[in-house]
């Protein structure tokens, strides 16, 4: 890593030092994420350049003069050359401008916000749910290595990667729902509930603990748990799997040794010095879970009727409303950079030995 | 554990502890691979789940009327399942069994697709990034960082929203999000090779870049790559399957699983087959996939 790493290594380093690395190190993260964004940027612009639609028609209509498209042609943009294009488009995404739905009138990033939180919402409870089950379940199966119990563990967790999860949503449906009538069905909240809770956060739940209201909150709260425990199961598969490998890993070395020779008690090395170390990787883990649970949303939306970026993303999508598609695609792969970046930058401060 | 082969059989020759051809010796590490991975009994039935699936797919028209697949009898639609229709019928009065069958070759031919653009994609990124190394390298794993960092049904829906559905765009939009692994997977293998001495003797003797890349770095790429591949399947199917439930892979009247769903969700609380056996397909296979990969993996932990 250049001129620093290069520098000759001084017994104790001053804390100066490792703060100048630090920010060489989060440079270097910024900079590539700087260029993913430009990655992204050209890939929505190409996709936006691909359609089979000639933009002009679609503005203008069929019947219009050629002066007419001519001028409209010029209007939006479409006579310069494509870098310039690209240019302007990059200028207008950095302006935070996704330019106007088709199907809502709104500008896209309006739309988006509304639709984000109910999306948020749901991910954060799944997420939830697979770190307090997904990584006392990959401690434990560590444990019992080769045993019936890690065995057990590992196929359910194959289980929950092979799961179609649009699939899972229906069968849930059918049956915490139709038959069992355990949950609340599709949508966010009962008719009856609708439109009785200031928007604060967008997310209903906490919207009604704040505005004081229980009913709506329990009403919210068992419209979420069928869909958030789906998308949950599917993340504690992974989330499972690598606790179980990182936690591996911590066991066979020679400091889990010392203190249990010490007399720390296996558990208290397990769950306090063990995990603890696992913690560190654990960190990117979830970040990329999350980001994988904004996807799974999309299709969980989809089958739940959640009114969050997955189903506004499927129905711009049918209604060829482009600029909706893009401007969620954007959103998302925003997102999904910034929770990688996070967990760059989080790496060295809680691991010391990341810290080149 | 086993007794000792018996001299003069097929077995013994492949456990030679002295191999006297190279031919044998290959043989007989692909023998002694197996014999791990048949002690593993979840990697055994994903194996199995894969090599009944392609069956099925080679023999659909054998094992399932080609015409119930497609053709529609409304007098027969959203029957329970008996005798005539093992599966029932769907809310066209297409037979769900014949549908299921013939979508496996669907599914198979997604997945082949898939693996034929990715694996030289990556391959042809990765291999040049490891061994030539230095702004070649960086440059290649800068793009590479780039799409994975794509959010993969999301990226490939936007592509399916601008080239229009369909198995075709569906497939490339999954292969563009689904490459960078191998190009990293194949640098990293590179760069442990890079260094070898036979590596060296064959720059010495003057064999050429490609040829060494070609014939040195990757057949010992492979098998890694092939691991990955197979654990990567799941994901694909899953992917495909959820653009087929959206309404953006295989088109009606196609018998694509996830479409299949899709179309048996307006009959779920009634008639729940519709929906649920197309997906427990889905299921099935790809969880073949998982426990295979997952298997095979253990083997080449084991050896590597």
């Amino acid at each position: 890593m250049g001129g620093a790493a290069q520098a000759a290594p001084l017994p104790t380093e001053g804390a100066a030092r490792r703060s100048w690395r630090y920010a060489r190190q989060t440079g270097g993260v910024l900079f590539s994420v700087a260029l993913t964004f430009l990655g992204l940027t050209c890939v929505t612009f190409f996709v936006g350049r691909i359609i089979p639609i000639d933009p002009v028609l679609a503005i203008v209509g069929d019947k219009a003069s050629r002066e007419t498209y001519e001028r409209v042609r010029i209007e939006i943009g479409l006579d310069q050359p494509i870098p310039v294009q690209y240019w302007r488009y990059l200028m207008k995404v950095l302006h935070g401008e996704f330019g106007t739905s088709l199907i809502t009138a709104h500008p896209v990033l309006q739309d988006l916000l509304r639709v984000f939180p109910a999306t948020l919402e749901l991910a954060f409870l799944a997420l939830f749910i697979g770190i307090v089950c997904g990584v006392p379940l990959g401690v434990f199966a560590a444990i019992n290595r080769g045993r019936w119990q890690d065995q057990l563990i590992r196929f359910a967790s194959l289980l929950g990667y092979s799961m179609p999860v649009f699939w899972l949503g229906l069968i849930g449906l059918l049956l915490f729902y139709a038959k069992l009538g355990w949950v609340e069905g599709p949508g966010r909240l009962d008719v009856s509930f609708d439109d009785i809770v200031p928007t604060v956060t967008g997310m209903i739940t906490i919207d009604s603990l704040i505005a004081g209201e229980d009913e709506v909150f329990w009403n919210a709260f068992w419209h979420l748990v069928l869909p958030a425990s789906i998308l949950g199961y599917l993340s504690l598969a992974y989330v499972a799997r690598m606790t179980r490998s990182f936690m591996l890993s911590q066991l066979s070395q020679e400091y889990v040794l010392a203190t249990l020779a010490k007399g720390l008690s296996p558990f208290r090395v397990v769950w306090i010095h063990a995990l603890g170390n696992a913690w560190v990787q654990l960190v990117t883990v979830i970040a990329l879970t999350f980001g994988s649970l904004l996807e799974g949303a999309v299709l969980t939306e989809t089958v739940f009727a959640w009114p969050g970026l997955g189903l506004y993303m499927k129905n711009s999508l049918f209604n060829a409303d482009l600029n909706a598609v893009l401007g969620g695609t954007m959103l998302v792969g925003i997102v999904y950079i910034g929770l990688n970046m996070l967990s760059d930058l989080i790496y060295p401060l809680v691991d010391p030995r990341a810290r080149k | 554990m086993t007794a000792a082969p018996v001299p003069g059989t097929m077995r013994a020759w492949l456990l030679a502890p002295a191999p006297a051809s190279r031919m044998q010796a290959r043989f007989g590490r692909w023998f002694r691979a197996w014999l791990g991975f048949r002690r593993n009994p979840l990697a055994m039935s994903g194996l199995i789940i894969v090599l009944a699936l392609v069956l099925v797919a080679i023999f659909a028209p054998l094992i399932a009327d080609p015409d119930a697949a497609i053709h529609q009898v409304l007098e027969d639609r959203l029957q329970e399942s008996s005798w005539a229709h093992w599966f029932g019928t769907d809310e066209l009065g297409r037979d769900i069994y014949a549908r299921v069958v013939f979508g496996s070759r669907i599914t198979l031919t997604i997945v082949a697709l898939v693996s034929m653009i990715v694996v030289p994609v990556g391959l042809g990124i990765g291999l040049p990034a490891g061994y030539f190394g230095g702004w070649i390298d960086t440059v290649l794993m800068r793009i590479t960082d780039i799409f994975l960092a794509f959010p993969r049904l999301v990226l490939a829906l936007a592509f399916a929203a601008a080239l229009g559905p369909g198995i075709e765009n569906a497939v490339i939009a999954i292969s563009l999000t689904a490459w960078p692994p191998y190009a990293r997977l194949a640098r990293a293998e590179t760069l442990t090779r890079r260094q070898a001495e036979f590596i060296q003797a064959a720059e010495l003797q003057g064999a050429s870049h490609f040829r060494i890349i070609a014939t040195q770095i990757v057949p010992l790429c492979l098998p890694s790559v092939i691991i990955r591949l197979t654990l990567d399947m799941a994901g694909i199917i899953l992917t495909a399957a959820g653009l087929g439930f959206l309404g953006l892979g295989a088109q009606p009247p196609s018998p694509e699983w996830g479409a299949m769903v899709s179309s048996g969700r307006q009959v779920l609380l009634d008639q729940w087959w519709v929906a649920t056996i197309p997906g427990i397909a889905i299921f099935v296979t790809s969880l073949g996939f998982n426990l295979l990969g997952d298997g095979l993996r253990d083997v080449g932990d084991a050896r590597g």
